[in-house]
């Protein structure tokens, strides 16, 4: 099926962004009231698309948008399509949802900055490339929207880019997220040669007779990508400094969205993973890798954002481990995707509320017992947390203890090593989080008497409060009759699966919760019941040194990259001076010097020519003389 | 009387000339000298024509003649002129053109 | 086909008018030489576009084809023609004229002589772009190749910054000894077309003359190293780096968006239907050299302290991707290639100009000396960050589309040269972002509190470009339909097909 209302999804927040841009501070008196409705419209064609699929029989669902033949070379032939189906449709609500209640928390949010134009223009192309992201109908088309996102995120983190260590933030992440791009390049550069087409709906119809050695460097290619783009192991480094961007930034991009485009890639391509095991297993354990990575750095940060920024990378990890179980993990991957764009998008909105009345404090040993001042914010802020941790009946418990479950009835030791990971990052998750909440909003004050905390104004603590109703309904709508499932099995699971089950799920819910109830009780003992101090003492392990530097991440990149990338870089500066130059330059002396030697000959003295040139001619007579003899 | 001797003397004379333009420094003496290995030049012509029997030889000794009076107006001016600017008529000094 | 109006004449012959105008005007009327060399590059542009209307995309024979008999004892002609490749670099040249005219409105006072000559040589430099693009005589190229030194050489040498005597001398002997070798291998092909029906010097009779492997290899590499170093590539591109840093700003925008481009054309046009078979054996050295030019470029790029050093290495790296296309031998590839040349002609160009404008302002060309223009000069900083991103190929900017066709055509047929070469563009968003890190953002650094925003002219002279950029990125058709299919002919010309798929010989079983 075929719908011309697809490009006004996207074509609404770009023109948005385009007039912000363009007019300058002519439109700052109106500008973000404009972004905010253009954004609220896309939500509204997202929705009457998603009304209209729901009326369609289960396999008609998809539609189908042909702009105009973007690249046509040869045999290579994309065009500027988009394509709907059910599994976009959860992202265009996702982002459009999300992203118009992230745009009205940052009218107000964003009301004392000068630049609050230019930073909802900036939102406005977000929205647009995110939805282009998933609507693309072809690897190519995605790509376009992959690269716009990563320059959204680069200009909204680097978006007070006077302070050079945001700038420099920006600029990491934006090399980060190219080397993934890179792999996703070479993805769509090996699909090409293997199968001569690059959309969608072409791979899915080729995969089958490609070899699966073609499959497997595509399936690892495009994992790549989906490590650059959502803060997974080895290229997570980039997602703690993203913090810099204003805290609606972090909410909708480095929290909701963008950051898991990578999910979104790797469901997308089920066709191609679910062919190549090998690749699959990698995505499965670079995602437990990563969720307990990102739990451990969790742990041991003071800075609200932060630990915030850690537990989106290890949630993250969670979804990716979901897309790698196959068939029988994308749709819960998803579902977490979806709940956790929930509440993880409502505890990023309540971390900026807080920020927002501490005078822009991050570091959590200076909050304390803010749950009196801020009682809408600890509320939302609670409902969010008690999601994440994974408490009935709260969403996180739902889509996170199936991933877990899939995990597990994955099969063997893959099965029960994944399992066991992915447990042990739920108890951890609980620690950290209830760390979280305590050190925020129990406990006593810790804060300067120049602080005056209060609650946020209600153009704040409005989207917060409908994201916290989603954290809270979410997880039993979609698994209710197998809601989500089943509406996105045509998309990722073709043939229904039935898998020898090692854990029943309620053995794996008790279990989850038992270990969730440890963490709990943990952070409980040691930041309830004992004084918080202001600084965060020296005299601690050296685990818990390693995990506050992140375990070592930026060391390491520095010493294996940047140093002797650096070093290579100035090597070849001076040799590109030196050797080449030099040989270049080298030439042109030797052919002075050859000019100097001779003209060493040129004496001045008319008889040491006329010398010459007797010598000369009596050389010249006596060589034809001896010629001709 | 052996034809082959006029080419000896001219073949001395020559020498002569070659060796004065060389060893001597006041160029007046060189440009006689030059002069000389000219002449020498002329005898031998002559000599051939001789030899041979035709006037071609005899024909070049005149053009040599031409060309050496031509040299001689130009060269002498150019030396008048060295030796009023220079106070001297030695070629040592006029070295200008090595800079 | 031939034409009844002698379009390519008549387009060379325009901007020699306007200098004889020029030229004919008093010294100190300096705005009039300005305004008539203006009007003339835009005449020129007018007459260009009006042209392209004209050519027909399908027909992959020469177009606009003039054949006048010029020096006939030797078989010269005076031949023009155009097929979509020239097409597409004769508009580059003849759009990039008027607006470097335009931004550099003021570079040409304060040179080494009047500001006449400045646009003389200019308007000379245009005609000989076109007819080095056009010309389908090999002596008559090699007439326009070489005589576009002269303008280039005075333009550098008399109006530049710098070490700008050395720098132009440099860029002299270097294209000079290219083109003495080019030279040689013309005059053997005369001799050898001599021996086999009649002295020609015209590309097509050329391409059908019979050589052992030796002889076309020698005489391929005497074009190809004539080319390597105008094109530039690694190990023959020192000069580039030092005229691009001595010359003024819309010299060095006509020298790394046009002038270099005869360089990349002459292999598509002379080294590939000349001597396929030559081709054939040298390609994967020349791939070598490609992907080392990508990468090394890129890093040194990354390495330097000098914006327009800077610019320059960066497109030793572009140049290394154009030149990967066109070995690459499949359609994407050289498509690709074409399509490099003209957009990199308008990213590289537009990066020029806006680093020109910021180290007039500043009076400086280090990159250290510029900090927090976001702040001071929100639009030139603006201007500059749209060139940026599209020379580390964004997607949506033109760049991209070109950039991706090279890399995917090229994987098709080497893939490890192509994954290589997708390194350089992990260190094309290193060496963008690290200067727009260090002039647009941070703090605003002393010295640069007051710089002026760009100004009207300015804005018109940068608008285009960048909306050329934005337009291409999204809707390359026009131009991929024109190069298409001149550049699917010489691939067959040079005797190869795309590779297919490879499940199409497994598929159904």
């Amino acid at each position: 099926m075929t719908s011309n209302s697809l490009v006004y999804l996207i074509a609404l927040p770009l023109f948005g962004s385009a007039v912000l841009l363009l007019a300058g501070r002519r439109c700052d008196r109106w500008g973000h009231l404009l972004a905010t409705a253009l954004s609220a419209g896309s939500f509204a064609i997202g929705l009457y698309q998603f009304l209209q699929m729901l009326g369609r029989a289960n396999d008609q669902r998809a539609v189908t948008q042909k702009l105009f033949s973007w690249i046509s070379v040869g045999s290579f032939q994309v065009d500027a399509g988009l394509m709907l189906d059910q599994l976009s449709i959860c992202f265009v609500l996702l982002i459009t949802g999300v992203g118009t209640l992230i745009h009205i928390y940052s009218i107000a949010y964003m009301s004392h900055d000068r630049d609050r134009r230019r930073f909802f223009a900036y939102l406005n192309f977000f929205i647009a490339a995110m939805l282009l992201l998933v609507l693309g109908d072809s690897y190519l088309n995605l790509y376009v929207g992959w690269e716009g996102v990563g320059l959204a995120s680069y200009l909204l983190i680097g978006f007070w880019n006077q302070k050079p260590a945001y700038a420099t933030a920006a600029k990491k992440a934006f090399v980060a997220n190219r080397v993934g791009d890179m792999g996703l390049s070479i993805a769509i550069m090996i699909t090409f040669a293997t199968l001569g087409t690059v959309s969608f709906a072409g791979v899915k119809e080729h995969a089958p007779v490609a070899s699966t050695g073609a499959l497997t460097a595509i399936g690892i290619m495009l994992l790549v990508a989906a490590t650059g783009k959502s803060a997974q192991f080895p290229l997570q480094a980039w997602l703690g400094d993203a913090m810099a961007g204003p805290t609606p930034v972090s909410a909708l991009i480095h929290a909701a969205t963008m950051v898991t485009a990578g999910v979104y890639l790797i469901t997308r391509s089920n066709f191609i993973f679910d062919a190549a095991p090998t690749a699959q297993l990698a995505v499965a354990i670079i995602g437990a890798i990563t969720l307990l990575f990102g739990a451990i750095i969790g742990m041991a940060k003071d800075d609200i954002k932060k630990a915030l920024a850690a537990s989106t990378m290890s949630q993250i990890g969670y979804m990716v481990l979901g897309a790698g179980l196959g068939p029988a993990g994308y749709a819960f991957a998803i579902m977490h995707l979806l709940t956790h764009g929930f509440f993880k998008a409502g505890m990023f909105l309540g971390a900026g509320s807080v920020m927002h009345g501490m005078d822009d404090e991050v570091n959590m040993r200076r909050y304390g017992g803010l749950r009196k001042f801020m009682p809408i914010t600890f509320a939302t802020f609670g409902l969010g947390y008690l999601a994440i941790i994974g408490v009935p009946p709260f969403a996180g418990f739902y889509s996170k203890d199936k991933i877990i479950e899939v995990a597990f009835n994955a099969g063997g030791i893959k099965g029960i090593t994944l399992g066991t990971a992915a447990l042990l990052g739920a108890a951890i998750t609980a620690f950290y989080m209830t760390r979280v909440v305590i050190l925020t909003f129990a406990g006593n004050k810790r804060w300067d008497e120049k602080a005056h905390p209060h609650e946020s104004p209600f153009l704040m603590w409005a989207p917060m409060v409908l994201l916290a109703i989603g954290s809270v309904a979410s997880g039993f709508l979609f698994t209710h009759g197998d809601a989500l499932r089943n509406w996105l099995a045509p998309v990722v699971e073709p043939h229904p699966v039935h898998e020898a089950e090692l854990l029943s799920p309620a053995v794996v819910s008790i279990l989850a919760l038992v270990l969730v109830g440890v963490g709990v009780a943990f952070a409980i003992v040691k930041y309830l019941r004992s004084q918080v101090p202001q600084v965060a003492p020296e005299d601690v392990s050296i685990f818990t040194r390693i995990a506050r530097r992140d375990l070592l991440q930026d060391e390491f990149n520095e010493a294996v990259f940047m140093r002797p990338g650096q070093a290579l870089t100035r090597t070849l500066v001076k040799t590109d001076a030196a050797v080449i130059d030099g040989a270049v330059r080298g030439v042109g002396r030797m052919t002075l010097g050859s000019g100097n030697l001779l003209r060493a000959t040129q004496t001045g003295f008319v008889r040491s020519y006329a010398m010459w040139i007797l010598i000369g001619a009596i050389g010249l007579i006596a060589a034809i003389w001896v010629v001709t003899q | 009387m052996n034809a082959a001797n006029y080419l000896y003397v001219s073949a001395l004379l020559f020498t002569i000339g070659a060796i004065g333009v060389v060893v001597r420094r006041n160029a007046i003496v060189i440009f006689m000298c030059v002069e000389l290995m000219l002449n020498a030049a002329n005898l031998s012509f002559v000599t051939f024509a001789r030899i041979n029997g035709n006037l071609e030889g005899q024909v070049v000794a005149f053009f040599t003649m031409v060309v050496a009076a031509c040299e001689v107006v130009v060269g002498l001016a150019i030396i008048v002129t060295i030796y009023r600017s220079r106070r001297s008529a030695s070629v040592d000094d006029a070295s200008l053109l090595k800079r | 086909m031939t034409s009844n109006v002698s379009w390519l004449t008549t387009l060379g012959l325009l901007p020699l008018l306007g200098a004889l105008f020029i030229a004919a005007l008093s010294k100190r009327n300096e705005l009039a030489a300005k305004r008539v060399a203006f009007g003339t590059t835009l005449v020129v542009a007018a007459a260009a576009i009006a042209m392209a209307m004209q050519f027909q995309r399908d027909n992959v024979d020469l177009q606009f084809v003039e054949t006048y008999s010029w020096i006939p004892s030797f078989g010269i002609n005076y031949a023009v023609g155009v097929d979509g490749i020239a097409l597409v670099l004769i508009l580059l040249s003849v759009l990039l004229a008027p607006i470097v005219v335009l931004a550099g409105w003021n570079e040409s006072s304060g040179g080494r002589w009047s500001v006449k000559t400045f646009y003389i040589l200019l308007l000379v430099l245009e005609t000989m772009m076109i007819g080095v693009f056009s010309a389908t005589d090999v002596f008559l190229f090699y007439v326009f190749f070489e005589a576009m030194l002269v303008p280039v050489y005075f333009l550098i040498g008399g109006y530049g910054t710098g070490e700008r005597s050395a720098a132009a001398v440099k860029f002299l002997l270097y294209s000079l000894f290219g083109g003495l070798l080019m030279l040689a291998s013309i005059i053997a092909l005369y001799v050898l077309s001599g021996e086999q029906g009649g002295h020609t010097f015209d590309t097509t009779a050329l391409s059908h003359l019979q050589m052992s492997s030796t002889t076309q290899n020698f005489l391929f590499l005497g074009f190809f190293i004539a080319f390597a170093i105008k094109a530039p590539l690694w190990p023959f591109h020192t000069w580039l780096p030092d005229a691009a840093q001595s010359a003024t700003t819309g010299t060095s925008v006509l020298l790394l968006g046009v002038l270099d481009k005869v360089g990349t054309f002459g292999m598509i046009r002379y080294c590939l239907t000349l001597f396929p078979d030559a081709t054939k054996t040298f390609t994967p050295v020349i791939l070598v050299l490609a992907v080392i030019s990508i990468i090394y470029g890129a890093f040194l790029a990354i390495g330097q302290t000098d914006f327009k050093r800077l610019i320059a290495f960066t497109s030793i790296s572009h140049f290394g991707f154009i030149t990967m296309g066109i070995f690459a031998m499949t359609s994407q590839g050289h498509s690709g290639a074409t399509l490099y040349m003209f957009n990199h002609g308008f990213s590289t160009g537009a990066l020029f100009l806006v680093a020109g404008w910021m180290i007039s302002r500043r009076g400086s060309s280090k990159i250290a000396d510029f900090g927090g223009l976001q702040r001071v000069t929100p639009v030139m900083a603006w201007a500059f960050f749209i060139a940026g991103m599209s020379s580390l190929a964004l997607p949506g900017l033109s760049s991209f589309v070109s950039e991706f066709l090279v890399l995917i055509g090229t994987y098709t047929r080497y893939p490890v040269a192509a994954v290589i070469g997708t390194f350089g563009v992990v260190l094309a968003a290193l060496y963008v972002l690290i200067p727009v890190q260090r002039a647009l953002h941070g703090p605003i650094t002393p010295g640069n509190e007051s710089l002026p925003d760009l100004n009207l002219r300015e804005k018109i002279a940068i608008a285009p470009v960048l909306a050329v950029i934005v337009a291409l990125g999204f809707y390359p058709s026009p131009l991929l339909n024109v190069i298409n299919p001149a550049a699917a002919h010489t691939i067959a010309q040079a005797g190869f097909t795309d590779p297919l798929p490879s499940i199409d010989g497994k598929a159904g079983k």
